[in-house]
């Protein structure tokens, strides 16, 4: 499971494990995982571009793109590569019906 | 000037080069205001995973394990003592008349100052290769970070392309680690490499130490490669296509893949303080204007790869001058710098063969096809960009109102250079005469509601 997605674990894999939800479905991560690790470690795609048919999954994980914002069912977008994951996070690849 | 207060003195970034110009004002008694993104002070290269993590320094930072150790303990034991006020993920999203916009957790907050140290470092310099906007394409930064910081590999099956000392590195590291790296593609020629031979002879260790790390590379390594196409299913990254040195067409099954020629300086805050810029021919790009010290002008002070591109242990050195330059601009005593600006031209002298020896790829750029993407952002074309020569002639901005390339969320900082090379193509002019994007704040992504306040 949690090296499901388009991720590989190198490293560091004895920490706690952390449930938190994508798209609705219970997924693990690792405490001290960025929301980017922890979704692309169960998955293949943080968004989908806006401009194009592609997936987006990041691109310079240092806070410089953008390219990594994701939804939350509620509240603010949050920058993948920087935002630690938080246990319960509720994180979603595309918009919450209620925008526009 | 009688001092009725201490100067205030705000540093922009916590890397090499922030930490030690922090580290030289506390010295001489001043308290500065270090300001990062970072959730720990080391910067990018220097960089500490989050707590929980257990790999030494040796295991994280290799042969420079001691550097950033030293760096490490300095600066969090200022923090400790309280004789510097550090804020942690923290962005300043824009400048005006002496005053910081910071952007935190708890919304904006003004910090004024009375001299500013930027030491924003540098980003991957990038270029497009047909295919680039799929999934699964990151900087080589972007490889490296991955595995320092959080102990992953981006892909289960990885392929690195580009030119510069970071290819080697994070092709090196990736496969000591366990990654299964397919192959590193070098645009650079051998020919191209041994140019540069008498300029990188002068930082023999640090050459001798790149050449080791090839080595490991085995036969992954390919130099004088042509980048033709990435392939992509809707998954993203399914193979690259390239031709080896001797014109043979290659085709390698990835699903990852690191791209990164050498780096591009982080430059917009000192755009929107009005320092002026310089063309450098070598390094392909506009780059603040300092003198020797780092001095912009205005009470602002320039430090580390943000201005001129020496790597860490420049940065190190920078960082102190910056905060002598700002000391005894306020006619303080301040520590001697001769020896610290002969290091900083040696250094110099080994980061201009650097630059020879792997050089911006301007004749993949302007070969680009139409269709291929210029703007991952906003998926604009090599065709829009060049149209918008024929519209608006060769000029950076006109470029990017009529096409918007460089208008999109990273603000130009991955297409700017490229899209200026397909204009100055298009034109008949040289990359230097297209100018440069005027910096726009806010520089980071802020939330209106981050602006509001209470009542």
């Amino acid at each position: 499971m949690i090296t499901a997605g388009r991720i590989v674990r190198l490293a560091e894999r004895d920490r706690a494990e952390m449930p938190f939800v994508l798209d609705g479905q219970m997924r693990s991560a690792l405490a001290g995982d960025t929301v980017l690790t922890a979704m692309l470690a169960s998955g293949y795609a943080l968004r989908s571009s806006e401009f194009g048919p592609e997936p987006r999954v990041g691109f310079c994980l240092m806070g410089a793109c953008q390219d990594c914002w994701v939804w939350q069912d509620e509240g603010p977008r949050l920058r993948a590569c920087t935002t630690l994951v938080v246990e319960g996070m509720r994180l979603r690849t595309t918009p919450p019906e209620t925008w526009p | 000037m009688i001092e009725t207060r201490a100067p205030r003195i705000a540093i922009v970034g916590a890397g090499p080069a922030g930490i030690r110009a922090a580290a030289t004002l506390v010295d001489a008694g001043l308290h500065p205001v270090v300001i990062d993104e970072g959730h720990s002070a080391g910067g990018q290269i220097y960089r500490r995973p989050p707590a929980g993590f257990t790999r030494t320094p040796e295991q994280l930072y290799g042969p420079e394990a001691t550097k950033a150790r030293a760096l490490h303990v300095l600066f969090d034991k200022l923090a400790e003592e309280g004789r510097l006020t550090h804020c942690t993920r923290s962005s300043v999203i824009a400048t005006h008349k002496d005053r910081l916009h910071v952007l935190g957790e708890g919304g904006v907050q003004v910090i004024s100052y009375d001299r500013l140290i930027l030491a924003t470092g540098a980003s991957d310099r990038v270029a497009p290769v047909p295919g680039w906007q799929s999934a699964g394409v990151y900087s080589l930064g972007a490889a490296q970070i991955a595995l320092k910081a959080q102990g992953v590999a981006l892909g289960r099956r990885i392929v690195l392309i580009g030119s510069g000392p970071l290819l080697t590195l994070v092709g090196a590291q990736l496969v000591k680690a366990g990654a299964d790296v397919a192959a590193v593609l070098d645009t650079s020629s051998w020919r191209q490499q041994l140019q540069a031979f008498w300029q990188l002879a002068s930082r023999p260790v640090v050459a001798l130490r790149g050449l080791v790390l090839r080595a490991r590379l085995g036969d992954r390594y390919h130099a004088g490669v042509t980048l033709e196409r990435i392939e992509a299913n809707t998954s993203g990254v399914a193979a690259l296509r390239w031709r080896d040195a001797g014109g043979r067409e290659r085709l390698t099954p990835c699903d990852m893949i690191g791209m990164g020629w050498h780096l591009r300086a982080e430059t917009h805050l000192a755009d929107l303080t009005g320092c002026a810029f310089i063309y450098d021919e070598q390094w392909r790009q506009w780059l603040p204007k300092t003198d020797e010290m780092g001095r912009a002008g205005n009470g602002v002070y320039l430090a580390g790869d943000g201005v001129r591109l020496l790597g860490a242990d420049g940065a190190e050195i920078a960082g102190r001058l910056a905060a002598v330059a700002c000391l005894s601009d306020l006619g303080r005593p301040a520590p001697p710098v001769s020896a610290d600006l002969r290091k900083l031209a040696r250094l110099e002298r080994f980061a201009r063969g650097l630059a020879c020896a792997f050089p911006w790829p301007d004749e993949m750029v302007r070969a680009l096809p139409d269709d291929a993407i210029v703007c991952r952002c906003e998926n604009v074309s090599a065709k829009a960009v060049r149209e918008s020569a024929d519209f608006g002639g060769g000029e950076a901005n006109r470029m990017k109102s009529l096409s918007r390339v460089g208008m999109g969320r990273c603000q130009g900082r991955y297409c700017q250079l490229a899209a200026v090379e397909l204009v100055a193509a298009q034109a008949g002019c040289a990359p230097d005469a297209v100018g440069r994007f005027r910096g726009q704040a806010p520089v980071r992504p802020a939330p209106i509601a981050a602006f509001l306040r209470d009542g």
